[in-house]
C-alpha cells in the first residue's frame, strides 16, 4: 500500500467518523426540536424527514398568503368524498344541531361543543387557497374561529406534542403538530365565502390549515384529542393518510 | 475517441471524481424526479395560468391522456390506477439529493475554476460566429477539432452552463413555488413567476427542457462514441488500456480539480 492511498484511507475514515457521529448529534437534537414526522421510518423517511425538519426550522411562524376579494374563485371544486355514512346522513336530516365536537385526551378540561357553541367564539375569516396534491386549486374565503380557542378552553397539557382530530366519516383522521395546532391561519371553518360551509367542502365542520395540501384540511370534524405520541394511533403513522401512502406533513 | 494512451504519455483524467459521482447522482435523481413528476402530473393532466386552476376552470392546455383519477375531464372512459403516494414520497426525496448535488457540485465548481475554465466559452468564441461555425460544423457531420477531444467546443460549454445555472435553478425554484409551507416564507417567489398554477406549468415546461437537454446529450455521446463516452464518465478515462496508467499517476498528488484543462495541448 502506497503512502498515499494509506493516507486516503486514514482521512477517509475520519470523515466517515465525523458523519456518524455527526448524523447522531443531528438525530438528538431533531428529536429534542420536534424535527421528526411520524412518518419517519421506511424508504422514504430521510427526504420526508428533510422536509419536515426544514419546514419547522423556517416556518413556525410564517403566515400563508391571503389574498384580495377580487381573487375569490368564482368557480371553487368540492372534491369527491367517500359517500356519507349513516351518522352524517342522520346529522344532515337533523341540519346539524346535533352536531358535537369533542375535545379530549391530554387537556385539563374536556370538551363537548355544538356548532352554535363554535359560533359563539371568536370568529375570523381568511381568504386563502386550496391546494390539492393532485395539481388544481382554488381561492375561497373561509370564516370560523381559530383552534387556538377552542384549545384556550381546553388547555391542552404542555407535554402535548400533537392535536390528532377526526371526521365522522370512519377511518379519516389527521393530526398536527403544535406550531400548526395554535397556528392563527388553523381554523376550524364554519362558513365560505358568507354562507354556511357546504356539505361538498366539509360542513358542518371543516378544520382548515392553509399552509399545508388540501388532504389534511380534514372535512366533518366530530373530535379533537390532544396527546404527546401518535404511536397508539391507526398504524402510528400519524394520520390516515400514510396508512394510505401519503405523507403526513403535506406542507411539502 | 481513441486517445494515443501511450507508455510514456498516460491518457489523462477526462472526468474528475467529483464531476463523475455528481454526474450519476444527479442522472438518478432526475430519472426519479421525471417518472414520480410524470405519475404526479397524470392525477389532474391538465395546465393553467395565474394563481388558481381545477376541474371547473378552462384550462390554458390539456395533454390528452387519461388521468389516474376519476373527476378529472380527460375524455377517456377509464381512469388509470393511482400512484402519487409513493411517487410524492420519492419526489421529494430524490429532490434533496438533487439540490446536495448541487450544492457540492457548485461549490465545488465555483472553488475549483471548474465553470470558468471548462465551461464558460473561451475568450473569442463567445460571438455569434463562432456559434454559427460550430454549427455549421456539426450539420456537415465534420469530424471534431484535435483539441475537442479533450475540452468542450462552444455549444457543449454553452448547453451545460444552461443547464447548470437555468435550467436547474428554475426547475428548483419552480418545484419550491408549489409548496404552500415555503411560500409562507417567501411568497414574493411564488407570486413573481405568476401564481401558483403558473409556477406548476413553468415546472412542467422546464421539465421538458431538461429532457430535451437529456435527448440531445445522450445522442450527442451514442454520436461521439457511447462506450469510450461511457467510460470517461465511470471510470474517468475514455480507453480501457490506459487503467494501468491511471493506477501509475493515482499516486501523483494532483488536484483532481484541474482535469479537464491542464492537460489541453
Amino acid at each position: 500500500m502506497s503512502p498515499m492511498t494509506r493516507r486516503k484511507l486514514i482521512a477517509g475514515g475520519v470523515v466517515a467518523a465525523a458523519g456518524v457521529s455527526g448524523l447522531g448529534a443531528a438525530d438528538r437534537i431533531a428529536r429534542r426540536y420536534g424535527l421528526i414526522p411520524p412518518d419517519h421510518g421506511g424508504l422514504y423517511g430521510p427526504g420526508e424527514t428533510l422536509t419536515y425538519a426544514a419546514q419547522r426550522l423556517l416556518t413556525r411562524h410564517t403566515l400563508a398568503r391571503e389574498f384580495p376579494r377580487s381573487m375569490i374563485s368564482k368557480t371553487p371544486f368540492a372534491n369527491e368524498t367517500a359517500p356519507p355514512g349513516d351518522a352524517f346522513k342522520r346529522s344532515l336530516t337533523l341540519a346539524f344541531t346535533d352536531w358535537r365536537l369533542t375535545v379530549d385526551g391530554l387537556v385539563e378540561h374536556p370538551l363537548s361543543l355544538s356548532l352554535s357553541d363554535l359560533r359563539s367564539l371568536p370568529t375570523h375569516n381568511q381568504i386563502t387557497e386550496v391546494v390539492c396534491e393532485e395539481g388544481w386549486s382554488y381561492v375561497a374565503e373561509w370564516i370560523g374561529t381559530p383552534l387556538t380557542s377552542v384549545l384556550n378552553l381546553a388547555r391542552p397539557l404542555p407535554q402535548v406534542r400533537y392535536i390528532a382530530y377526526f371526521s365522522i366519516q370512519p377511518d379519516w383522521w389527521e393530526s398536527i403538530d403544535m406550531a400548526d395546532a395554535l397556528h392563527p391561519q388553523t381554523f376550524l371553518t364554519l362558513g365560505m365565502n358568507d354562507g354556511d360551509l357546504p356539505v361538498g367542502f366539509g360542513g358542518p365542520l371543516r378544520l382548515r390549515l392553509p399552509r399545508q395540501l388540501g388532504y389534511k384540511s380534514l372535512k366533518y370534524v366530530t373530535r379533537l384529542t390532544a396527546t404527546d405520541t401518535m404511536k397508539p394511533f391507526g398504524k402510528g403513522l400519524g394520520s390516515s393518510e400514510p396508512e394510505n401512502g401519503y405523507a403526513w406533513y403535506a406542507g411539502i | 475517441m481513441p486517445a494515443p494512451a501511450g507508455p510514456h504519455r498516460p491518457e489523462p483524467l477526462r472526468h474528475s471524481a467529483l464531476v463523475r459521482v455528481t454526474h450519476w447522482l444527479t442522472f438518478a435523481a432526475f430519472v426519479a424526479l421525471l417518472v414520480t413528476g410524470g405519475e404526479i402530473v397524470i392525477s389532474h393532466p391538465r395546465f393553467y395560468w395565474g394563481e388558481t386552476g381545477n376541474d371547473l376552470t378552462r384550462p390554458l392546455f390539456s395533454l390528452h391522456i387519461p388521468a389516474s383519477r376519476d373527476m378529472v375531464p380527460t375524455g377517456y372512459g377509464y381512469t388509470l390506477p393511482d400512484q402519487n403516494g409513493w411517487s410524492r414520497y420519492l419526489h421529494f426525496e430524490a429532490a434533496w439529493v438533487l439540490v446536495f448535488t448541487a450544492l457540492v457540485y457548485g461549490i465545488w465548481g465555483l472553488v475549483t475554476g471548474h465553470f470558468r475554465r471548462n465551461l464558460l466559452p473561451e475568450a473569442g468564441t463567445r460571438t455569434p460566429r463562432a456559434y454559427g461555425e460550430r454549427i455549421a460544423k456539426y450539420l456537415r457531420r465534420a469530424p471534431a477539432d484535435a483539441g475537442e477531444a479533450r475540452s468542450y467546443n462552444v455549444l457543449q460549454r454553452t448547453a451545460y452552463l444552461g443547464v447548470i445555472f437555468i435550467l436547474f435553478p428554475l426547475i428548483i425554484a419552480t418545484g419550491l413555488a408549489l409548496s404552500p409551507s415555503f411560500n409562507s416564507v417567501f411568497p414574493a417567489l411564488v407570486d413573481g413567476l405568476g401564481g401558483r398554477q403558473s409556477a406548476r406549468t413553468l415546472h412542467f415546461f422546464v421539465t421538458l427542457l431538461l429532457v430535451l437537454f437529456l435527448v440531445v446529450h445522450v445522442a450527442m455521446v451514442a454520436l461521439g462514441g457511447f462506450r469510450s463516452r461511457m467510460r470517461a464518465m465511470i471510470a474517468g478515462r475514455s480507453s480501457a488500456r490506459s487503467r494501468a496508467a491511471a493506477a501509475a499517476t493515482a499516486s501523483v498528488p494532483a488536484a483532481s480539480s484541474a482535469v479537464l484543462s491542464e492537460e489541453r495541448p
